[in-house]
């Protein structure tokens, strides 16, 4: 099916892309990777009749590491951040979840900075996000602000971006040697919407203990939630199979998934907790701690 | 909306709504009908097509007014006169297709996974036409398909 009509405006600046949001207000929208709202738009779930179009801006696809957080710019693509070496590396939670989100040939278009903003409630960025406790810059007319994930990810399809803004950058904190993380998905094959997911990001301190830690589940709910009850704890606890089991625990109890032909709801809030623990195992293997108990 | 694009090396100038499709641009507007519509959702990888030369989109969901100024290459651009690409030749000797629906878009994938992997392992492969489905299910032979294809492609140096 074809889309409704819209009116198509390349913006080849970012003044460029809020003047014509500014203009045209809550008709508009950007388009980035296309790949969630040029669907949305052909089966009319979204019927934008101005399209800003923010490929044609040199400069936005960038990914780099300033001032101790990863930069990713709205154009930045999934496919960059899957084979770039440093990401792999050092951004375990990030690098899992770039090789598994849709399929190979939509991650050559879709952006990062899309996906959040399009918040689709069985995302894989807002889940990353929240576990990695990463911001967003936003850009209106009346200046520039920088959201922490928890405050950008509203409801189902709804962020802090307002009427005449657009999201600019997500920014992922650096990882340092003792931090790892891991993404996991349930999805009955390449390219469906998850079953059930799961990002988890771990800090160790020097002595063994849990420093920092940030986890989060998708397709759990209207929007990618944060298991704050399991982040407690774990924070300051020695990592043993009890400690995983007790956070795992938590990740199913706040699950809130509806039930459809990927599983009915027993079974994605029992995988909610299953990925979770299979997440924070797979992130100490990383970490090199030896065998659990 | 006047677009032009270039198609195989050929420029194309052509007036089209801004909510023409790629695919559909290609196919009635340019009229090069290798390229398929298949899901037309952008599940099933039949419509890949290049974009300057290093990117694989699936071309119904991307709007023709997206490639203004690009270069597309469709599967009708592969063959350099009567010679077929050594993808074609080898999806030909392996048996890479049977119905050749899905066949487009799995050389278009193709194409553009050897650009950036000239040489490929299997499960490299396997990962990279995670997105294209053969409803005939001949995956085996596509897979052995680009192998060959890239065996041929880039020579491995032979030992003095």
């Amino acid at each position: 099916m074809f889309p409704a009509a819209f009116d198509y405006l390349p913006a080849h600046s970012v003044d460029e892309a809020l003047a014509a949001l500014l203009k045209h207000g809550a008709d508009a929208r950007i388009l980035a990777g296309g790949q969630s709202l040029i669907p949305a738009m052909r089966f009319r779930l979204a019927r934008p009749t101005v399209l800003v179009d923010i490929n044609p801006i040199a400069g936005l696809a960038y990914l780099r590491e300033e001032n101790g957080a990863l930069l990713m710019g709205a154009g930045a693509r999934d496919f960059a951040v899957e084979v770039a070496p440093f990401i792999k590396e050092r951004y375990h939670l990030i690098f899992d979840a770039a090789a598994v989100v849709a399929d190979p040939i939509v991650r050559q278009s879709g952006t990062i900075v899309g996906s959040l903003c399009h918040n689709d409630p069985a995302g894989d960025w807002g889940v990353v996000a929240l576990a990695a406790r990463a911001e967003v810059v936003v850009r209106g007319n009346a200046g520039t602000r920088v959201v922490p994930i928890d405050d950008f990810l509203i409801d189902s399809f709804t962020t802090a971006v307002g009427e005449g803004e657009m999201a600019l950058e997500a920014r992922f904190p650096t990882p340092n040697e003792r931090t790892s993380g891991s993404y996991q998905k349930i999805e009955r094959k390449v390219g469906d919407f998850a079953t059930a997911a799961a990002g988890v990001q771990l800090t160790l301190s020097a002595d063994g203990t849990i420093a920092a830690a940030g986890v989060a589940i998708g397709a759990a709910g209207p929007t990618a939630k944060r298991v704050v009850e399991a982040e407690k704890i774990l924070l300051g606890a020695r990592p043993s199979i009890a400690v995983l089991r007790a956070a795992a625990a938590e990740a199913k109890e706040i699950s809130d998934p509806i039930a459809d032909t990927r599983g009915d709801i027993e079974f994605k809030r029992e995988m909610a907790g299953v990925l979770v623990y299979r997440g924070l195992l797979a992130t100490l293997k990383r970490l090199q701690q030896g065998e659990l108990h | 909306m006047i677009i032009r694009v270039t198609v195989n090396g050929t420029e194309f100038v052509r007036d089209v709504e801004p909510r023409t499709l790629l695919a559909y641009f290609l196919r009635e507007h340019c009229g090069l009908t290798g390229t398929h519509v298949g899901c037309d959702s952008s599940s099933c990888g039949v419509c890949v097509v290049a974009i300057d030369g290093d990117r694989a989109v699936k071309s119904c969901t991307m709007f023709a007014v997206q490639a203004d100024g690009h270069e597309i290459t469709t599967v009708e651009g592969l063959a350099q006169g009567a010679a077929l690409h050594p993808l074609q030749q080898a999806f030909w000797d392996c048996h890479g297709l049977q119905c050749g629906y899905c066949t487009p878009g799995m050389l278009m994938a193709s194409y553009v996974l050897l650009k950036h992997h000239p040489n490929p392992s299997e499960p490299e492969i396997r990962e990279a036409l995670a997105g294209n489905l053969c409803r005939c299910t001949g995956y085996q032979n596509i897979i052995t398909s680009v192998q060959q294809a890239a065996a041929e492609m880039s020579p491995q140096p032979v030992e003095a």
